[in-house]
């Protein structure tokens, strides 16, 4: 903290240092579009690899000159916050955004033409959900919310002429839409009744507000709009349909990609956007909901219902993907259990859960990706017998599977404990065990995958090549789905000191 | 004698073969055997040491380990061994090492197996020495995955709907469990440190307790909790429906560590955890354990009765010993039940595993395993007839063999406190009379088979895994008290600690 007299930055050009990720990855961007229209694109596949990796990676620079994350220490105006949240999903995206480009690179489903456009888009993806974790301001949420969005429906109809993919996006379109409209609604009548956009403002009006009888309705029904284009984001019930056909539909790295990258940032959201505005207290690590908004109880029963919905649903799939889509499901239903809690080890928990969360989901995503490549497809039954015809990627896959179930020693289990601590610590002990009886569902279509794998007969015999680099790509996986079950101390303190 | 950190060298000794089978080439699956032969000798080994050098006469743990593992929850990896640890840590060094031997003859997927089969153990040891309650509950899941894929792929023909459904009814417990843990994870305070703590030791204070926890229904759901997660895996009836099913489908090896360790991990940790943790409720919920041990006995029993398969009479067997043991578990009037359920795990281990080692060896010359499909097998081979006639009179409780020994001093015991029940549990021990006299004379006895008049005798290697069991049975049977001496302090202690 040498150097700033005060935390409010009130010059914009002091505080134009703090956006350098953003403006290093937009850069970025522009480097790859312009060398996209000079070189013939369809050739230079490796190079785009290439350039996007630096831009991600250029753009963590800034990030270690920056000075240390302080809860308020605002830029720009008062537009965003320089705290550990915005640091560490920074972080978090910039990895999510360096694997999906490296699995976009080995995979078959997205061609030559479409490479180049592809790393733009998900450069801009990953800018979108920089600006969105670290905006403070209603009208910048929505703005970054909104390139987050918009450029993901892209990423999902990327492959021309593919109807599958076209129908995914126009649904991921239309539901997009008419929730981020529900939620701008829900802002505007919170602006209505502050008169500022800025939030730890409207959070100081909304105490006082929810005294007044009259004004009270507007806020549960703002919370209502709020949930609305939340929920979607995370994939929650009920906003959950689109899900299944857009995981599906989109190329099986942009699905990795959302599944992990949006949906992370829907809860950051949910914690930048929920615990400011509609908590009180903070004192000794728990949080009380503003008199008269139970949102809480909302929440606790729509994770209930996501949860079990998701992993319900996920027993009948036969395609891998969408059976990834309904875990992904059952998964934003654990997460919940943290938003839930009330705490500060509950938001622990949450992002602890989202860390391994990202690389486990990757990891099986991975795997379907090079199994796909490789020969195979997504349907449950190319997976017969593959333990032998490809045993390194099997194993793999099954190491993924057992983390997303929750055992130990996988960072899965940690991940789990944390949860149900969470809740356990609130005493809320119905949705405890609620979501220990869905584990137990879950294990039950995750082994469906490891029986075929393993348990059956292969019914072809040709092995199925991998690559030395995506081998590595794995290994870059597993080892943090292993690493964190066995020894999660170092990230356990990372995430104390963010709350 | 005894190294340093012992405990862990067993735990890690089998992982540290596993890591060596992996860098084995393939053509050589001869050397993966080997590597898995020695890496279950040390802690053979070891345990001999332990059992020479264990103090007998003290009430707490020995050999104890402490290392924070992670702070942030206040984790320790913390090891020690009490009276009821040590049979089980025995038995699961002696089980393991004759599995090895009795899994010669796998040839398929070699590696994988000794692979998994050395983690199992690993997690076996683990459990049975672990004092931090997150660490037991590390090894205690650990335990599932091996044994999932040892069933589901080198199993019999039902092999993969055995796998998943031992998996699923053991995971329904074991997330019970987890919620219990956090539980009394928050429900306690260290008085030390001020922290909430898994430390078992610390955990077993009762005025650590806040005052949630001191909440009666919440206790009683807590003890609920830790019930039905350990009555899936010892079986009790109704919770038992998994084992015939993983015992008929998995390998001979596997049956025998499944009979022989895995069940008694389930009154091990009613010893462990329930008991230290929840003592009022144990008192408070002895008769119903007791009826469930009742009704284990005798469906047990009659079940088995009505089997044609060798393999799953000796399942349903199972479930009828083991319904003596916590029969014998839920009396705390006096000492002698609680030892005779100990020294019962130690004994039904024992037995169990010869039996189903007895029944691989006919499986694997007949390739079937119905009762009335042999006949006159006395004739052929007469010694492999010694050694089941042996086994069978050991589980049917032969004065003069171990079982008898363990099973009068449960009866006796719980006759001064369930008069009732204890009578009805006796007729059990006719009923397993019955069938396994009705078993040995529709195999042995009666005209020859003619399909069957030239079958191999036992071999070398078979004998060599049956012979230390069967002398064991012998020995205790005579003079049980090498075990009862082991147990006899802690056990003393446990009853004190629940009816004080």
């Amino acid at each position: 903290m040498t150097g700033i007299p005060e935390n409010f930055i009130r010059s914009n050009l002091q505080g134009i240092p703090f956006v350098g990720p953003e403006i290093i990855l937009t850069g970025a961007i522009i480097i790859l579009l312009i060398v996209g229209v000079i070189l013939p694109y369809w050739r230079y596949r490796r190079m785009f690899t290439v350039l996007a990796l630096l831009g991600l990676i250029g753009s963590l620079l800034p990030l270690w000159k920056l000075p240390t994350p302080q809860p308020d220490l605002t830029y720009l105006s008062g537009l965003f916050v320089w705290d550990w949240l915005t640091f560490f999903f920074k972080l978090f995206f910039v990895v999510a955004g360096g694997f999906v480009i490296l699995l976009t690179q080995g995979s078959s489903e997205i061609d030559n033409v479409e490479y180049s456009e592809c790393t733009v888009l998900v450069l801009a993806v990953t800018m979108g959900m920089m600006l969105l974790v670290a905006a403070t301001d209603l009208l910048m949420i929505f703005l970054a919310f909104e390139t987050m969005g918009i450029l993901s429906y892209l990423l999902v109809g990327m492959r021309a002429g593919d109807v599958r993919s076209g129908e995914a996006a126009l649904k991921y379109v239309l539901y997009g839409a008419f929730t981020s409209g529900t939620m701008l609604f829900g802002f505007s009548l919170l602006f209505g009744l502050a008169g500022t956009t800025d939030l730890l403002e409207i959070g100081r009006q909304v105490v006082a507000a929810s005294q007044n009888p009259q004004d009270k309705i507007l806020l549960i029904v703002a919370v209502l709009f709020f949930l609305a284009g939340l929920l979607f984001k995370t994939a929650s019930f009920p906003f959950h349909f689109w899900c299944p056909d857009v995981y599906e539909g989109a190329p099986t790295p942009i699905t990795a990609f959302l599944s992990v990258g949006p949906k992370a940032a829907g809860f950051a959201l949910f914690i930048r956007l929920f615990y400011p505005l509609f908590t009180t207290g903070g004192e000794g690590g728990m949080y009380e909901a503003v008199s008269g908004l139970d949102w809480p109880s909302i929440l606790a029963l729509v994770s209930a219902l996501t949860m079990t919905l998701g992993n319900l649903a996920a027993i009948h799939q036969n395609n891998l993907k969408r059976l990834l889509a309904y875990s992904s499901i059952a998964h934003a239903g654990y997460l919940l259990m943290g938003i839930v809690a009330l705490s500060d080890f509950g938001l622990r928990a949450v992002v602890f859960y989202l860390v391994v969360y990202l690389f486990m989901n990757l990891g099986a995503f991975a795997v379907v990706t090079l199994v796909a490549s490789g020969g195979g497809s997504e349907e449950i039954d190319s997976y017969r017998g593959l333990g032998s015809r490809a045993p390194y990627l099997c194993v793999a896959m099954a190491v993924f599977l057992f983390s997303l179930i929750g055992l130990p020693p996988f960072a899965g289990f940690v991940g789990k404990v944390y949860l149900f601590a969470a809740v356990i610590y609130k005493k809320i002990y119905w949705l405890a065990v609620v979501a220990a009886l869905n584990t137990v569902v879950s294990l039950y279509y995750y082994l469906r995958v490891v029986k075929a794998m393993f348990l059956e007969r292969p019914t072809e015999a040709s092995q199925v090549q991998v690559s030395l680099g995506s081998q590595a790509l794995l290994l870059a996986l597993l080892f943090p789905t292993l690493g964190l079950g066995i020894y999660w101390q170092p990230l356990a303190k990372v995430v104390s000191g963010m709350f | 004698m005894v190294p340093e950190h012992i405990l862990s060298w067993m735990i890690f000794c089998p992982l540290i073969g596993a890591g060596l089978i992996l860098f084995v080439p393939k053509r050589y699956p001869t050397l993966m055997k080997v590597i898995a032969l020695l890496a279950t000798v040390p802690p053979l080994w070891w345990a001999a040491n332990l059992y020479v050098s264990f103090d007998r006469w003290d009430n707490g743990f020995q050999y104890v380990e402490k290392v924070p593992w992670i702070e942030a929850f206040n984790i320790h990896y913390f090891l020690g061994i009490d009276g009821i640890s040590i049979p089980m840590i025995l038995l699961t060094a002696l089980l393991t090492f004759i599995c090895v031997i009795a899994s010669w003859n796998i040839n398929e997927h070699v590696r994988g197996y000794f692979i998994l089969f050395l983690l199992l153990d690993t997690s076996m040891v683990g459990v049975f020495s672990a004092l931090d309650f997150f660490l037991f509950y590390v090894f205690w899941e650990l335990m599932l995955l091996p044994m999932y894929f040892l069933i589901g792929v080198w199993g019999g023909p039902k092999k993969e709907y055995a796998a998943i459904k031992f998996f699923l009814f053991t995971l329904v417990g074991s997330v019970f469990m987890l919620v219990v843990m956090l539980v009394f994870y928050f429900g306690s305070v260290e008085p030390a440190t001020g922290l909430h703590s898994f430390d078992l030791t610390i955990l077993a204070d009762q005025s650590v307790h806040q005052s949630f926890l001191r909440n009666h229904t919440i206790r009683w759901l807590c003890y609920l909790g830790l019930f039905i997660g350990f009555a899936i895996k010892i079986p009790l009836v109704p919770f038992h429906t998994w084992l015939p099913d993983a015992h008929v489908e998995a390998p001979t090896a596997i049956s025998v560590i499944l009979a022989g360790v895995l069940l008694k991990m389930g009154t091990y940790g009613l010893l462990r955890i329930s008991y230290p943790l929840l003592p009022d409720m144990a008192v408070a919920f002895a008769l119903y354990a007791a009826l469930f041990g009742l009704v284990s006995i005798i469906y047990g029993a009659l079940c088995a009765m009505a089997q044609q398969d060798m393999k799953k009479l000796i399942a349903y067997s199972s479930i009828s010993h083991m319904g003596f043991v916590m029969l014998g578990m839920s009396v705390f009037s006096n000492t002698t039940a609680i030892n005779g359920a100990v020294l019962q795990m130690f004994n039904h281990g024992t037995v169990t595993a010869m039996l189903f080692l007895l029944v691989g060896v006919i499986y694997d010359r007949a390739h079937h395993r119905d009762i009335d499909g042999f006949g006159g097998l006395a004739k052929t081979m007469p010694i492999y007839a010694g050694y089941t006639g042996l086994a069978f009179f050991a589980a049917l409780g032969l004065p003069g063999l171990s079982s008898f020994i363990s099973e009068a001093l449960v009866l006796v015991g719980s006759f001064q406190q369930y008069k009732i029940i204890t009578i009805t549990a006796t007729t059990g021990i006719i009923l397993t009379a019955g069938y396994f006299l009705w078993t040995m004379q529709r195999v042995f006895l009666g005209p020859l088979n003619k399909k069957y008049a030239e079958l191999p005798e036992i071999s070398l290697r078979e004998a060599f895994t049956l012979t230390p069991l069967a002398l064991i049975v012998i020995l205790l049977g005579f003079y049980p008290m090498p075990v009862l001496d082991l147990i006899g302090t802690t056990l003393k202690h446990t009853v004190a600690m629940v009816v004080g």
